[in-house]
């Protein structure tokens, strides 16, 4: 088990590899990769209960990444906890490669082909009803960007995930505030979101997004509440950890130039030597 | 001889299966008693899903169950699940291959005069373009069970679309039910009709009618939409020169322009003619009305099948 500081430290390496995969492939979710990464650092270095040698076990949890388009985060975490050699992802967005910008099965370690939004959620239910039934013991994971959540199948799925009580599942919103277009509150209204969660049956709670201990801490403790879905508002940063790129709406899907990358991963090298000086 | 509406044998063949298998399950959007499941609901209450009315519910939750292992028959009306539910099937089910069951029901214009939000006019056509789904609209009871049956151990997608009349047996016992394969209920030199789901007692019965005017017609059950049984396509047009296809569907994307497909790309330029609904908004009635409105009847196809013989005889002159 990673210490707290390594656990840092790897969301900064973390960071430097998705935007070099990014730069490489030519394309990628440059923001939504940076505000979802630590989530996913924590996610399968901490919390998930699989391995590249679990797959087949029926028993293992499952993690369903609704926001499909943040795949350059997911196969950089992937690569890292050994479910397919990192060198594969040379073939990024490459012709016939089985790495394309958004999840497949075709990829080790993923569970379910995402892309269209507001698809995970209902899905995500589904894994955690047939738990329930079979009586296993494996918890069902999703995460869901909020500019999504202006899908109406969210709030289907969320009125089932209730009525069926499963608290087995746990939504992690990735609440950066942004959307393609500018402000999620701009483009169309979310708050109160965690009123409207807990309305909707959840037992919800709030946390940095982008602080890998709070995270922990939270995730480690569900469900919240028994007999209940847990929901975890996590509070994120668009961009983060590039000083250039974070709350900036215009780098939802803008590739960095070799000059922004250097000064991007530059600006990584420096967090992380200041992390490893820190006592 | 008559037999029951498929709808219900549909209901009898999932509540065998899944009381003898406990990961047989039912989805259901409100829909429990308009898939005649309700009983199934009473027997196997642990293996009833219940959506409420949210079709694309229905779908993503399908999905995740059948990825863990479950055999997973989605049930809701053919207009909703197929329109309303489409991305679902396109992308949790069929994309990702996770293989649910989806069950049409009422499809075509079953729900006669509910009008247009109540038929599905449209879902082979858009299931015919969606990779990794198999398209099985049986004609009776018998190719009902069976098409049950194969979609309960199916590993990947299948779609089953459903009538709700009592429809009589035409499904030779001693001939197997074999997906993909059309099934030869009448043999016939001079033209072949082609029928799906409900149509298929009209193209028998005009086969009848036929052969009293002395034209001999060989019918077929095509059950499987998709994948089409190509070969008794092109069968039909090199053994009996002349084909009429019939389906209760609109004339654009069906069974009707897939074995025109198939005739045109393999050469074969005979006499043909689809008939299906006109794109059109469908005159209000019953099933048998609308049919008979659009000339899916025994007379409707007869005359058909007269006027493609005036044309043959036109060119060989
Ligand atoms: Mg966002």
């Amino acid at each position: 088990m990673l210490t707290d500081k390594e656990l840092k430290v790897k969301s900064l390496v973390y960071r430097a590899s998705t935007l070099q995969l990014i730069v490489r492939a030519g394309a990628g979710h440059t923001g939504g990769d940076l505000s979802l990464i630590d989530i996913l650092n924590v996610l399968y270095n901490r919390v998930l209960r699989v391995a590249p040698d679990r797959m087949a076990d029926p028993d293992r949890d499952r993690y369903v990444q609704s926001k499909g388009h943040c795949v350059e985060a997911l196969y950089t975490v992937l690569a890292d906890r050994g479910f397919f050699p990192a060198e594969e992802l040379e073939t990024l967005g490459r012709y016939g490669s089985h790495f394309i910008g958004h999840p497949t099965r075709a990829v080790p370690g993923i569970e379910h082909n995402t892309g269209a939004l507001g698809h995970g959620l209902a899905v995500a239910v589904g894994m955690a009803l047939a738990a329930r039934m079979d009586g296993r013991p494996y918890r069902v994971f999703t995460v869901l960007g909020d500019g999504e959540l202006d899908e109406g199948s969210n709030w289907e799925a969320s009125l089932a995930a209730a009525h069926y009580r499963l608290d087995n599942l746990v939504v992690i919103i990735d609440r950066n505030g942004l959307q393609i277009t500018g402000p999620t509150e701009q483009v169309n209204g979310l708050e109160p979101l965690g009123e409207k969660f807990r309305a909707f049956g959840y037992a919800v709670r709030q946390v940095d997004g982008n602080d890998v201990v709070a995270l922990s801490s939270a995730l480690e403790s569900v469900p919240f509440e028994a007999g209940k879905p847990s929901l975890l508002m996590a509070h994120t940063v668009k961009g983060k950890g590039v000083s250039f790129m974070e709350n900036q709406a215009g780098w939802h899907h803008r590739v960095p130039t070799a000059e922004e990358l250097q000064q991007a991963l530059g600006e990584l090298a420096a967090a992380r030597r200041a992390l490893e000086e820190a006592q | 001889m008559m037999g029951k509406p498929n709808l219900d044998v549909f209901a009898e063949t999932l509540l065998e299966l899944a009381s003898a298998d406990r990961d047989v399950l039912a989805v259901t959007s409100d829909s429990r008693g308009s898939g005649r499941l309700t009983g199934f609901g009473q027997r196997l209450p642990e293996q009833i899903v219940e959506t409420g009315i949210a079709e694309q519910n229905v779908i993503g939750i399908a999905a995740g169950l059948a990825s863990a292992g479950k055999k997973v028959f989605a049930v809701s009306p053919a207009c909703f699940i197929t329109a309303r539910s489409l991305e679902q099937i396109k992308n949790d089910v069929c994309y990702s291959d996770h293989p649910v069951t989806v069950v049409g029901i009422s499809a075509g214009v079953s729900y006669g005069a509910l009008g247009a939000t109540h038929h599905s006019l449209h879902d082979c056509a858009v299931l015919r373009a969606i990779h990794n789904i198999t398209i099985l609209a049986p004609a009776d009871n018998l190719e009902t069970r069976e098409a049950v049956k194969y979609a309960c151990c199916a590993e990947h997608p299948v779609y089953i679309r459903l009538g709700k009349a009592a429809m009589p047996d035409v499904h030779p016992e001693q001939e197997p039910f074999v997906v993909g394969r059309a099934a030869r209920l009448r043999e016939g030199r001079d033209v072949t009709l082609i029928a799906t789901g409900e149509t298929v007692p009209v193209a028998l019965g005009a086969a009848e009618a036929l052969a009293q005017r002395g034209t001999s017609a060989r019918v077929l059950s095509m059950h499987t939409v998709k994948p089409l049984d190509e070969a008794a396509v092109l069968a039909a047009a090199d053994e009996t020169g002349a084909v009429v296809t019939l389906e209760e569907h609109s004339v654009y994307g069906g069974l009707g322009e897939a074995c025109a497909a198939v005739l045109m790309r393999a050469g074969r330029c005979v006499p043909f003619d689809i008939l299906a609904f006109p794109d059109e908004a469908l005159v209000a009635g019953s099933q048998r009305e609308i049919f008979a409105h659009y000339g899916l009847t025994v007379e409707g196809v007869a005359h058909t099948v007269s006027r493609l013989q005036q044309r043959r005889a036109l060119r060989a002159d």
